[in-house]
């Protein structure tokens, strides 16, 4: 039996790990990496605690699931803008687009 | 009912020339539309100081004639709220002068003529709008509604530096309303809350005296500030030379004429009629503030070489005196003060308008490049030399009278304090004198020594008309003040009677009495 | 009475109709519609004055009438009324004028034959005519000082008639700022005035009589005023003399008339020498029973002002070179002497024994015997300048030989300012002499002294006109000629008035209560004066008449700083000018303007550029950036958390 403790810390390591990734990467491709990172880290959580404490339900990893889904669905679309800036561009470093600043 | 609609016509009828504009295709259509409806707001306005005069010879002594009512935003206790009495009723007739001759003065105008006139029309429905409504809520949307054309009449159509007066004017007087609103809302819930209607505030609802003397002291700085902008109080006054400077020549007329009044009016009707308490108490530091004005005004003008910034200046001091003979608080000071309204209106709208016409010819407004003007256009020299007259205070023509009531009035007031003002205010008639005459020996006298301005044509028809329009009326008004007064005084009298009895009669707060 | 009206409103209707129409009419008709209307003006002045003064007197006194009196613009408690009130003197001034001014509208049609603006210059003529007729039968003392004003500018317009000319324009604006200097004190002097006695009327009513106690002359509330302390009326009576001290030209506010010369003679013939420079006069005596009443002491600064002018002009009016200077100087001298013998009355009753009011009806009457020759002095010099084409006294010469009619109407005149009996002038003066003596024999000798430089510069000019050296170099190349008709017969006229008028018994319609009362000459004075002007002319003629000056010039030599500061006007002129340009104007009005754009605006701009400075600085915040939002955010959330562990 794995303690809840260790399943947290990797959980907390995923977070940060995707907000350092998030506020300091400049390819939007790895900022989106780091929101995955992100996203699996509050779905693991929320693994977590439905096996923890409420072992008799089961609406956190049904939410684990929307989640994993709507991921999906936004990796994609974000993938496409980011080929089609990669197109315009041929960059997706995001201190480069300043198109539409001020 | 039929009274909202008899007074609301001052503001169908530029709704419908809106209407008209839009319609409007080629230039003789706009011209058509801009005369036929500026003639109907003339006649209008002439009909309706008629019926005014009837009225009170039948012996209706009511404050507001023509009043009524009708509910607009019941929850905010927000009415369309109109009615007259005498100060309103000559401002809607020098409106109505105003943008007729303002019409024909732009009758050349060239670039986008049509959008120009929908600003212009749109800009006189806000003040024909302001002068009929007695609720603060209606009156401060017209008043905004008359703000904004101004941007783009300017930024626009304008001369110079236009980007920037056009800013700087319209972020001045937006400046002026934000601290109007707040006076106006603090007058609305220091009464009670429960009204809009300047009578019912004044009178009904426990009286303005009714209102927490402390907020009375706050408001009242506010709300004469904020009107105070508009009609150029030292030191707000800043955004008037350059505005006038860069403006079009109705917009001048317009905005001098009519617009600035609209700064002493609401000083008059809302800021000492409604904070009556805080007006005894705090109107010497608005008089000083005047004071200098109308001093500091005169003397400046002498020193301009641009023909506008002289006029400006002028302004300065001639509105200036408006509202220094308002802070004397006194039937007579006050009559004064709508007279000079009048009579500012007339001839600075004269003065724009001519300045205008000598500027479409020469291309230049500079006293020094200017000469010799009587032999190339006598009849607008002769026009300028009229208006500079007026201006300097000539019997029989309109200035005199009004300078004249405003120092007899303000010579009421027996103490020191405000004796040694209006003898300060006085020497501006002599600097007035020094302005105009050099500008007047400068520009027109002499020989002209610019080639290029020898072969300058006199005014046209257009020009001539609306120029012996606004003489007609200055010398109207100078010639027969008898019946002005009278209906200006009717209007006046309330309202002093009510500032009067106020129980701070004595400014106690005035380190100078 | 009603027909007065007419006298103001004829000259009102030409003035609109020339000044409206005048483009489109001939200057003949021009000219003719201008003087016909001034005619009628004339001819129902002189009705007025026959039936005013014929009638049955009441109480020994003329009743003042008031044919009309409307009220005009209502100023508060008080009134500002406009209406014609005929007293002795304001119909004696009603002859003055249309007298005056009718011969100048005659003499103008050659004078000004040809000129360019012909029918403008009749316009403002009429102008002119109208308001100083208003000036004078003014009800009350804004009405007064309603046409003061229009005197004024028409003054200022007819100044500056030649508006090409830059002396002209330069003279007429000096004219009307001066003036309006003086105005100012005038206008403050009419407020404190009517705030104090709670009227501005002369006279309230019709029926009221004019009478001795001046409590009903002017409806003073006399508690009020006295209440309120007793230098409240002399405040205000001085300020108002002021006013009329800056339109009669007294010193040191004399300085625009002699620049005022740039005008067409005729017209300083009208305004600067017979009416409008005596409104200041007028205005004393309209309020003479207010000053003997309640400001006697105050009347010491009218005389001490009327001395000190008096022998500045004549001295000044001794070095002149320009003839109609000359004449200028001449006018502020004889101004101040009427202002002189209005100032020494003491007292108001009249009668043998009174001495002390004889000055106010000895200043009248300088008033109206000085209008007539001082205005032929005018016209005359005119006919010698259109003759010569030039002011200067050098270009002239011998010129009795070409014009006897201007000659002898001139030397007539002459012999009148000097003060040599028959002529007029030698009446007015006497008396004037006469008061001045009684009041004080220090200023009746300095008056007596002044006198004799009148007679003295009088006859330099005189004789640098008419004899002396001729200018054969000019009259060779122009030979002068004598006028035509039009201009010499209103000399003739005015010359015969001028041998007249001295026998009017002028006492009996003018004097200070208005009782009748006899002039009669006080012998030691009048042979005194006589022998005094005899000696002055003599001297003029021993130094001025022969072809070589030698005197002139040793005197000349002798004294050169004093003659160039005579000459100079005492340097009054740059004074002014450096207290308008270097004070006024540098100091005053450019820092003020500096201070408008620079500190004012300047704020305002500083508000705008802080605003705008400021957006600057936070706008980093909105940058776009995802990722800085993120990390404000994740800061934001870790300060609420820590606060809440906290």
């Amino acid at each position: 039996m794995i303690h809840i403790e260790y399943l947290l810390i990797v959980s907390a390591i995923m977070m940060f790990a995707g907000i350092y990734g998030f506020l300091t990467r400049r390819s939007t491709l790895a900022i989106l990496l780091s929101i995955e990172l992100m996203l699996n880290s509050a779905d693991l959580n929320f693994a977590v605690f439905n096996k923890m404490l409420f072992p008799a339900g089961h609406e956190g990893y049904f939410f684990a699931i929307f989640t994993i889904a709507i991921a999906a669905a936004e990796s994609a679309v974000a993938i496409a803008i980011m080929i089609n800036i990669y197109r315009i561009y041929k960059n997706i470093s995001v201190d480069k687009l300043e198109k539409m600043k001020w | 009912m039929e009274n909202i609609i008899f007074l609301s016509i001052f503001v169908f009828i530029p709704l419908l020339m809106l209407l008209g504009l839009w319609a409007a295709h080629t230039i003789n259509q706009v011209r058509g539309v801009m005369v036929v409806g500026s003639t109907a707001l003339l006649i209008h306005s002439i009909y309706l100081t008629f019926r005014f005069m009837a009225e009170r010879a039948a012996g209706n002594t009511a404050e507001m004639l023509f009043h009524d009512k009708m509910e607009w935003f019941p929850s905010l206790n927000i009415c369309y709220e109109v009615g007259v009495d005498g100060i309103s009723v000559v401002m809607l007739l020098l409106s109505a002068v105003i943008v007729f001759t303002g019409t024909f003065a732009s009758w050349r105008l060239k670039p986008l003529t049509k959008e120009y006139f929908l600003w212009f029309t749109l800009l006189s429905m806000g003040v024909f709008g302001f002068f009929i409504t007695i609720d603060m809520f209606a009156m401060f949307m017209f008043y905004e509604i008359a703000l904004i054309p101004m941007y783009l009449l300017i930024g626009v159509w304008g001369s110079g530096r236009k980007e920037y007066s056009a800013m700087k004017l319209t972020l001045m007087l937006m400046g002026g309303s934000a601290f109007l609103m707040c006076g106006i809302f603090g007058i609305y819930f220091g009464a009670g809350g429960n009204t809009m209607n300047i009578l019912d505030i004044a009178h009904h609802t426990g009286g303005a005296h009714a209102i927490d003397f402390t907020q009375q002291c706050i408001w009242f700085p506010m709300t004469f500030i904020g009107f105070g902008v508009l009609g150029a109080l030292f030191p707000f006054h800043t955004w008037s030379p350059d505005g006038h400077a860069s403006a079009p020549t109705a917009v001048s007329m317009l905005h001098a004429g009519v617009l600035m009044k609209l700064g002493g009016y609401g000083c008059f009707r809302i800021a000492m009629f409604l904070l009556p308490d805080a007006a005894n108490e705090l109107g010497w530091i608005f008089l000083i503030l005047t004071g200098i004005s109308v001093v500091y005004g005169a003397f400046s003008a002498c020193v301009q070489t641009d023909l506008k910034y002289i006029n400006a200046y002028s302004s300065v001091s001639h509105c200036g005196l408006v509202l220094f003979a308002i802070l004397m608080m006194n039937t007579t000071s006050c009559t004064g003060a709508v007279l000079q309204m009048l009579s500012h209106g007339l001839m600075t709208a004269l003065f724009f308008a001519l300045i205008g016409f000598i500027y479409g010819r020469t291309h230049t407004r500079d006293v020094r490049e200017l000469s010799g003007l009587m032999k190339v256009m006598p009849f607008l020299a002769v026009c300028y030399v009229i208006a500079g007259l007026a201006n300097l205070g000539l019997p029989g023509l309109s200035g005199f009278i009004a300078e004249m009531t405003i120092f007899v009035g303000s010579f009421e007031n027996a103490d020191t304090f405000h004796r040694v003002l209006t003898i300060a205010a006085c020497s501006s008639i002599v600097v007035t004198a020094v302005y105009i005459l050099r500008l007047v020996g400068k520009i027109l006298y002499g020989t002209c020594t610019n080639e290029h301005h020898l072969k300058l044509t006199d005014a046209t028809w257009d020009e001539r008309f609306s120029v012996i329009c606004l003489i007609l009326a200055v010398a109207g008004l100078g010639l027969a003040p008898l019946w002005v007064s009278q209906v200006i005084t009717d209007g006046v009298a309330p309202i002093i009677n009510h500032i009067s009895e106020s129980a701070h009669q004595i400014s106690n707060s005035n380190p100078f009495m | 009475m009603e027909y007065t009206l007419l006298i103001l409103l004829l000259p009102f209707l030409s003035f609109l109709f020339l000044g409206l129409c005048g483009k489109w009419l001939s200057h003949k008709v021009a000219g003719i519609v201008g003087t016909l209307s001034l005619g009628a003006v004339a001819v129902l002045s002189y009705m007025t004055a026959f039936q005013y003064f014929t009638a049955e007197r009441v109480n020994g006194v003329f009743a003042t009438l008031v044919p009309y009196n409307i009220t005009w613009l209502p100023l508060g408690n008080l009134n500002f009324d406009l209406g014609i009130l005929l007293d002795p003197i304001s119909v004696m001034m009603l002859i003055v004028i249309s007298t005056v001014s009718l011969m100048v509208h005659i003499y103008s049609f050659g004078y000004m034959h040809g000129e360019r603006g012909f029918q403008r210059y009749y316009a403002y003529l009429s102008l002119f005519t109208m308001s100083m007729l208003g000036l004078v039968v003014a009800t009350n003392i804004f009405q007064m000082y309603l046409f003061w004003e229009l005197v004024g500018v028409s003054s200022y317009l007819l100044i500056g008639f030649y508006y090409t000319a830059p002396a002209a324009i330069a003279a007429s604006k000096k004219a009307f700022i001066v003036t309006r200097f003086a105005d100012m004190f005038f206008l403050v002097g009419i407020l404190i005035f009517g705030y104090y006695t709670g009227s501005y009327s002369f006279s309230f009513a019709p029926e009221i009589q004019y009478a001795s106690d001046a409590t009903h002359f002017i409806s003073v509330d006399a508690a009020k005023a006295v209440a309120a302390g007793g230098f409240i009326l002399p405040t205000a009576l001085v300020l108002m003399f002021i006013g009329g001290a800056g339109k009669s030209a007294m010193f040191p506010l004399h300085i625009w008339l002699p620049d005022a010369m740039e005008g067409p003679t005729p017209v300083s013939a009208l305004i600067h020498a017979a009416t409008m420079v005596v409104a200041g006069v007028f205005q004393i005596a309209r309020l003479f029973p207010m000053w003997i009443n309640y400001a006697p002491d105050a009347l010491s600064i009218v005389v001490w002002v009327g001395v000190l002018t008096a022998f500045y002009a004549a001295a000044v009016a001794c070095v002149q070179s320009d003839i109609k200077r000359v004449l200028a100087f001449s006018t502020i001298s004889q101004i101040a002497f009427m202002m002189v013998a209005l100032g020494v009355c003491t007292e108001f009753t009249t009668g043998h024994h009174h001495v002390g009011s004889l000055g106010y009806m000895s200043s009248m009457f300088h008033l109206f015997t000085h209008a007539m020759f001082k205005a032929l002095l005018f016209l005359g010099a005119g006919c010698i300048i259109h003759a010569v084409h030039s002011n200067e006294m050098s270009s002239m010469g011998g010129l009795r030989k070409y014009m006897p009619i201007t000659h002898w109407t001139f030397l007539i005149a002459c012999l009148a300012i000097a003060g040599i009996p028959p002529f007029s002038g030698f009446f007015s003066k006497d008396e004037i002499l006469t008061a001045c003596m009684a009041y004080s024999p220090v200023v009746g000798w300095i008056m007596t002294g002044v006198a004799a430089m009148t007679a003295f510069y009088m006859f330099r000019l005189y004789y640098g006109i008419f004899w002396g050296k001729e200018n054969k170099e000019l009259y060779a190349h122009h030979t002068p000629h004598e006028a035509p008709l039009t201009m010499t017969l209103p000399l003739v006229f005015l010359a015969l008035v001028t041998l007249g008028a001295g026998f009017i018994p002028f006492g009996h319609f003018v004097s200070a209560d208005g009782m009748s009362y006899d002039i009669h000459l006080d012998p030691t004075i009048a042979i005194t004066s006589v022998v005094v002007a005899i000696t002055s002319i003599a001297l003029a003629t021993y130094i001025y008449k022969g072809e070589k000056q030698p005197v002139a010039e040793k005197m000349r030599a002798a004294m050169p700083r004093l003659h160039r500061w005579a000459y100079k006007r005492f340097y009054m002129d740059e004074v002014y000018q450096f207290v308008t340009h270097r004070v006024i104007f540098a100091h005053i009005s450019k820092p003020i303007a500096w201070f408008d754009r620079h500190i004012v605006d300047g704020f305002f701009d500083f508000l705008a550029w802080g605003a705008n400075a400021l957006g600057f600085q936070i706008r980093g915040l909105q940058n776009g950036s995802v990722q800085r939002y993120a990390f404000t955010f994740l800061v934001g959330i870790l300060i609420v958390v820590l606060l809440l562990i906290l």
